[in-house]
């Protein structure tokens, strides 16, 4: 028993690492203001880019390097499109989202060597490999914390720092300042252009970085449409956290719980049917909308940035 | 530099006619020079690949037939989701409400065949199929216009229960038992199945057509045309005007449901004649780019529905004939937006370098500080 409860646990934290660095980046932008629709595509985009790099130079740093110069560059590109150009942000998302998708499957069939037809997909390369930890890696439930890849380990320091700058430095406050109200942050002598346009493009990378973590660790390799729909999964999640990078832990948990649980099941040869499962993610999200928004009218702050999605027309001074 | 010069903004009145019609044109040629550079980094001829997919796309009856069996789907959603982004409304689950309104078409010729008039059969189909996607948009109208909740959002999430319940449908209880273990329900009964004017082009391309005259007359001659725009430009002058909102939200949203899901019902009974696999291949998030390259114009989601499944069907061509990835079209759709998005800023606003002492002047003239 305690044995498959330590699997289970292992097989979530591992499929959850992609969405906790997508959702803790995710979360950083909307702080800001800013609605990133574009995660499917950026996510795709870092994945494929990452495998690439890493297959041909046989170097993992080098694949993260470039994973994050695209998040950051995908990004900018929706950043300028709906912070200066303010262009519709949901709009803006969605083509990020399209075209990145475009350009993955496009590259996943291009990059690849000559012997291999020039595709990606089928081909092996270097991969994260998970390591125990000492001591604590021989612990009976936790241990399953202990047993994993260099990404998800980063997980560990990742999370309460952002969770930290968010709520505890200063920078954090002008961050979530800009996004409830950019007027008074720019009263207050905020640039808020600035906040806005870095608050995007670490949040790209931080999303790139999860679908890093797919090609090069979950499921080593290029193989189309490898995110599932955890890009969108993601933007469910950063509501399902109420913006909150430390509770963003607990959604991915579930959505990656979900995942380990139906595998466990499947093995198993149980016969409920993994759709309904697989809904329930989904809809948990829509419930938690609509709570969210329920207590915001209440006018309870439950975290969704005021100003999300609203581009910021500044008058002259 | 500090020479005096001022780059001044202006909201234009109204929109630029001109810049209406000029940004999406530009927008394309730059997207095909921004897909060339890519092309060319992976050693792939642009001139000779755009040559291939103009030809695969257009180049025989065959080709040309095929490029409008992929346009129906689009220009029907994209319609849809015209209707709903007038009012600012962001429903992005054309996906959902496609899928559904292909499940529901496949139930009826499923299942109720049997005990319907022959004649009855595509026609409840279709109704029906339109009636799920109307359903399905009206979950999320309903908790927007009642409890103000994020429409981008819950239209997102439905799409992924939807399309999770028709796999589940065809993967599990409407499987074909003599499908051979192949993913898909039997194939509907033929009383059923949607005419085909020629080769794989059905009826659907009249519903489109006849759909886009009605909302062209509605959007531009109607009181709820009127009252959808005022909506989406302002939703306070909307309720000053007495525009009863979510009475008026409520019933766009069962209409650009209910012409979604006459999307997938048309695939269903014109295209597959079955419910299995390919149904959900996108097309209702496409829709977006076709609406938005056509300004929510009905008459001009038509063209741009065959120009965008031109470039998809032009790239299975081009992977036939030269051996390039058919995601070429994708690309090709994902990068078109991009210029028109920042192009649309000239479309809304004017540009003027104005010296300083003409600005001064004009806020002089204005009064006071321009209010927020």
């Amino acid at each position: 028993m305690i044995e498959l409860v330590t699997s289970i646990l292992n097989i979530t934290l591992r499929a959850g690492t992609s969405l906790i660095y997508a959702t803790v980046g995710e979360t950083f932008t909307e702080r800001s203001g800013i609605l990133n629709l574009g995660l499917e595509g950026i996510m795709l985009t870092g994945a494929v880019s990452a495998f690439a790099t890493a297959y041909y130079t046989k170097s993992l740093v080098a694949g993260i390097v470039v994973a994050l110069f695209i998040g950051a560059s995908l990004a900018v590109i929706h950043a300028f499109l709906s912070i200066t150009m303010r262009a519709n942000q949901v709009v803006s998302g969605l083509s990020i989202t399209l075209f990145g998708t475009g350009m993955a499957s496009f590259l996943g069939q291009r990059l690849g060597p000559e012997s291999n037809g020039y595709y990606l997909v089928g081909l092996v390369g270097p991969r994260f490999r998970p390591f125990t930890v000492k001591w604590l890696g021989t612990l009976p439930v936790l241990g399953a914390l202990f047993n994993q890849d260099f990404l998800t380990y980063m997980v560990y320091i990742l999370v309460p720092c952002a969770w930290f700058y968010l709520y505890k430095t200063r920078d954090g406050l002008s961050l979530r300042a800009v996004g409830e109200n950019p007027y008074t942050a720019d009263a207050m002598g905020i640039n808020v252009l600035k906040v806005r346009y870095l608050a995007t493009v670490i949040g790209g990378m931080l999303v790139s970085l999860g679908g890093a973590h797919l090609s090069l660790s979950y499921t080593p390799g290029w193989a189309e449409n490898i995110t599932g729909g955890r890009g969108w999964i993601v933007i469910a999640l950063v509501i399902f956290a109420m913006w909150n990078p430390a509770r963003a832990v607990l959604g991915a948990i579930l959505f990656g719980g979900i995942n380990a649980v139906q595998f466990r099941l499947q093995a198993a040869g149980a016969t409920i049917p993994a759709a309904y499962l697989n809904m329930l993610p989904y809809l948990a999200t829509v419930v938690v909308l609509v709570v969210v928004t329920w207590w915001e009218a209440l006018s309870k702050k439950v975290g969704a940035p005021a100003s999300l999605c609203k581009p910021y027309v500044r008058e002259e001074k | 530099m500090e020479c005096g010069m001022h780059l001044v903004f202006e909201k234009r009145e109204s929109r630029s006619r001109l810049a209406a019609v000029l940004v999406p044109v530009a927008s394309f040629f730059a997207s095909l020079l921004l897909a060339a550079i890519l092309l060319l980094i992976t050693k792939a001829p642009p001139f000779f690949t755009y040559a291939a997919m103009f030809r695969g796309a257009f180049g025989t009856w065959a080709n040309l037939s095929e490029t409008l069996v992929k346009a129906i789907p689009l220009m029907l959603t994209g319609l849809g989701v015209s209707i709903a982004f007038r009012m600012e409304f962001w429903n992005i689950g054309a996906e959902g409400q496609l899928c559904l309104g292909g499940v529901a078409a496949a139930w009826v010729a499923l299942f109720w065949a049997g005990g319907l008039p022959h004649w009855m059969v595509l026609p409840a189909a279709l109704c029906i199929g339109a009636l799920a996607g109307a359903l399905w948009a009206g979950i999320p109208a309903a908790l927007n216009a009642y409890l103000n909740v994020n429409e981008t959002l819950t239209t997102l999430m439905l799409n992924y229960v939807a399309v999770l319940f028709s796999e589940h449908l065809y993967y599990g209880p409407w499987r074909d038992p003599k499908g051979y273990g192949f993913p898909g329900t039997a194939p509907l009964p033929e009383t059923a199945w949607l005419l085909r004017l020629t080769g794989r082009l059905h009826l659907g391309i009249v519903f489109a057509f006849v759909l886009a005259g009605i909302l062209w007359f509605g959007f531009s001659r109607s009181r709820w045309g009127f009252e959808t725009s005022i909506i989406g430009k302002n939703r306070t002058v909307a309720r000053f005007l007495g525009i009863d909102i979510p009475r008026t939200i409520l019933f766009s949203l069962f209409l650009s449901g209910a012409i979604s899901g006459l999307a997938g019902a048309c695939e269903v009974t014109g295209i597959s004649r079955r419910l299995q696999q390919g149904l959900s291949i996108g097309y209702g998030y496409t829709a977006i780019i076709v609406s938005w390259l056509a300004q929510l114009n009905p008459i001009a989601v038509l063209f741009v529905a065959v120009l965008i499944a031109a470039l998809s069907v032009g790239g299975d061509q081009v992977q036939m004939s030269m051996g390039l990835p058919a995601a070429v079209g994708l690309l090709l759709q994902g990068l078109i937006l991009l210029p028109m998005l920042a192009g649309a800023l000239f479309t809304e606003y004017r540009f003027r370098l104005i010296h300083e002492n003409a600005l001064s002047k004009l806020r002089a003239a204005a009064g006071k500080e321009p209010s927020k």
